[in-house]
């Protein structure tokens, strides 16, 4: 019985990581740059809503669509003024550090407007929680609706990117930048479009993060996005549904690592494990070498 | 540059008549002073702690005026200087120096750990007595002319077990202490050392780090599985928030138990639900609200002439002052006596001292500078905390 709930808790947890690493892995499999301020995107997403939820008092659909809408163009302008200039730097580097810049940045602007006190945060779910083996086993709604999300949205974003024609860009973009470019596609705007889908995604999964664990100050996005890009790789970068079984299975493993092992080195479980499926199999649980990238 | 010449000499010959008047004045100063011990305070009186620092200045004041007030300590009387450290080590050291000009024989301070901790190497130096009232870090007691009235970090630990095994609040304990952080560790081990006397059982000890500290359902499951009917928390109120949220979720409602850092639960989260924390137990060394004569009469006395309520570091302050004149009394110290006589002698004193404070019956010290007394608590209670 308690199997079973560290079960439902792992799957919990897993579908937050699920959730951001979505994010990730997009951003990453088109514009081939590793957004770390991804986390810190998501932090803010929470923010917007917890401040039209919470200090105005608005319902929460109305805080969740802000959220979405700020992080798009935060992401859009993040992209444009760090990313976009040093996209033809020599050295691949200089864009990751960069990211790592506008990561501080975020946090700091963010600790300059909300302080540093922590913030309960309302969550924005109103799903009641499922009620298994007559009652001794929960489910709760914020783990029923992140599962739910991150299935809708792996399923939108294939359809976008098979079906549409800014899908088949974005491909295209992510195979060769100079061919896509002579053969009449916007670059600059598929990335850009790339980021502001990624982030409207983190405002997402800022919202369903706090509202499953629901503590937010301006560094709640950090960890949870440093395990999500783990997640990421180890679904296999790059590849839609990998992050989704990546985030899921990592939050498994470190459920069962601190139950069945020990809480205190459950993380350092957590990464020997990664190290080992990277050792056997290099891209990841579903990456493939080169054909398809997202 | 002969005129400049002279007027560097003249410059020069005034400042040598002016120090030597400085000398003069000391000299005179301290010779006054043989009717009075001077007791020199440092804390924070002004910036972002200056509600600890107040506390203490208002609390060690109310108690000199009323020892002098019933005719001092073997016929001497108490005066005391308080000097401002603005929560700054450096200017901790500065405001001692000052106090050591003013002639000061006894150290009150510093009311914070850190501070504390600079000004010990000083008192060491000049072998002068140092008492702190509230420095809780395991160094502010260094040396062996240094003690304190609270209790340090890591015993809070042993004073939790003390409390739940002497009181029988449970007879299954769970432990989730934070094993990335010092001083949540430090309490662990010395609760699990206390415990080991006490009539419960540790049923459950989990960890969490600073790096996993969102999801706490498998420690929680944990306890729940052991049987553990009270889980003690020595964390800070940020993440013991999340554990009471989660705890509620899944529906398990064991009592809690913490220590100075939840301390903030109430107020420290911001739009946090308070009824979750309904009946959590924390450590601390006053209640204002406790009805036991001396803390009725304390708290009347301090609200008539400082228009609040006293604070744990107002209490803390209060027995300090009383625990000092126990120990001259106890050692025949005379305000006469040069202050590594008097270090020495209330040294020898303090470990033999008993006093019935604000924070305790018959707190005594061990020569290592820290207290021995049975620990009290407070609940939380309709939102606020009540005396148990």
């Amino acid at each position: 019985m308690s199997f079973l709930k560290y079960l439902i808790s792992g799957i919990s947890l897993g579908s937050v990581y699920a959730l951001i690493a979505l994010g990730y892995t997009m951003v990453y499999g088109i514009a081939k740059m590793l957004n770390f301020a991804h986390g810190d995107v998501i932090m803010i997403g929470a923010f917007t809503t917890y401040t039209i939820c919470s200090t105005l008092g608005l319902p929460p659909v109305i805080g969740v669509l802000a959220a979405v809408i700020l992080c798009t163009f935060l992401g859009m302008g993040i992209e444009r003024v760090a990313y976009k200039p040093l996209r033809k730097a020599a050295s691949p580097l200089a864009v990751l550090i960069t990211a790592i810049g506008v990561s501080y940045l975020l946090q700091n602007i963010a600790l300059l407007i909300f302080g540093a006190n922590t913030k309960a945060f309302a969550s924005v779910v109103s799903f009641p929680a499922l009620e298994l083996a007559d009652g001794s086993i929960t489910v709760s709604g914020e783990t029923i609706v992140t599962i739910l999300s991150c299935i809708v949205i792996m399923i939108c974003l294939m359809l976008f990117i098979h079906k549409t024609k800014a899908g088949q860009a974005m491909l295209a973009v992510s195979e060769d930048k100079g061919a896509a470019q002579l053969m009449g596609i916007n670059v600059n705007g598929t990335i850009a479009l790339t980021f502001a889908i990624g982030s409207a995604l983190a405002a997402i999964a800022g919202v369903l993060l706090c509202s499953a664990y629901p503590s937010l100050n301006p560094y709640t996005g950090s960890m949870p996005g440093i395990k999500a890009f783990v997640a990421a790789v180890f679904g296999g970068i790059g590849s839609i549904p990998g992050a989704f079984i990546g985030g899921i299975l990592l939050g498994i493993i470190e459920i069962f690592a601190k139950a069945y092992i020990s809480s205190q080195v459950a993380d350092a479980i957590v990464f020997a494990v990664l190290i080992i499926v990277l050792l056997i199999k290099p891209t990841g649980i579903l990456g493939r070498n080169v054909q398809e990238k997202v | 540059m002969k005129k400049f010449n002279k007027f560097v000499s003249v410059a020069l010959a005034s400042a040598m008549v002016l120090s030597m008047a400085g000398c003069g004045s000391d000299a005179s100063q301290s010779g006054s002073s043989s009717d009075a011990f001077k007791i020199g305070g440092i804390g924070p009186t002004t910036g972002g702690a200056a509600a600890y620092g107040l506390a203490v200045q208002n609390a060690a004041q109310l108690a000199v005026d009323e020892i002098n007030a019933a005719g001092g300590v073997n016929g001497y009387k108490f005066e005391l200087n308080f000097q401002d450290d603005e929560l700054d080590a450096e200017k901790s050291v500065n405001a001692y120096n000052t106090l050591k000009d003013w002639g000061a024989q006894i150290i009150l301070g510093s009311v914070t750990s850190g501070c504390c901790i600079a000004v010990t190497d000083k008192t060491k130096e000049d072998n002068m007595f140092q008492l702190t009232p509230s420095g809780s870090a395991v160094a502010c007691t260094q040396y062996d002319n240094n003690f304190r009235v609270c209790f340090s970090d890591p015993a809070q630990g042993a004073a939790s077990a003390q409390y739940i095994g002497e009181n029988g609040l449970a007879s299954k304990v769970a432990i989730i202490y934070d094993s990335s952080d010092t001083y949540s560790t430090g309490i662990y081990e010395s609760f699990v050392s206390g415990a080991a006397s006490q009539s419960f059982e540790i049923v459950s000890e989990e960890a969490f780090t600073a790096d996993s500290k969102t999801d706490f359902s498998v420690q929680l499951q944990k306890a729940q599985d052991a049987g553990a009917d009270l889980i003690f928390l020595p964390i800070y109120y940020q993440e013991a928030s999340l554990i009471l949220t989660q705890a509620n979720g899944m529906g398990y409602a064991p009592k809690f138990f913490g220590v100075d850092g939840m301390d903030g639960i109430l107020t420290g989260v911001d739009n946090f639900d308070k009824s979750l924390a309904e009946g959590v137990m924390l450590l601390t060394p006053f209640a204002a609200d406790a009805t036991d004569d001396m803390t009725v009469k304390f708290v009347a006395a301090y609200q008539e002439k400082f228009g609040e309520i006293p604070n744990q570091f107002a209490a803390d302050s209060y027995d300090a002052i009383y625990a000092i004149k126990a120990a001259i009394e106890k050692s025949g110290v005379k305000p006469s006596d040069s202050v590594s006589d008097i270090c020495e002698g209330l040294k020898g004193a303090f470990v033999e001292i008993s006093i019935d404070g604000l924070t305790g019956e018959g707190i005594v010290w061990d020569a290592t500078g820290e207290p021995n007394k049975a620990p009290k608590a407070v609940i939380i209670e309709n939102g606020a905390y009540k005396a148990m």
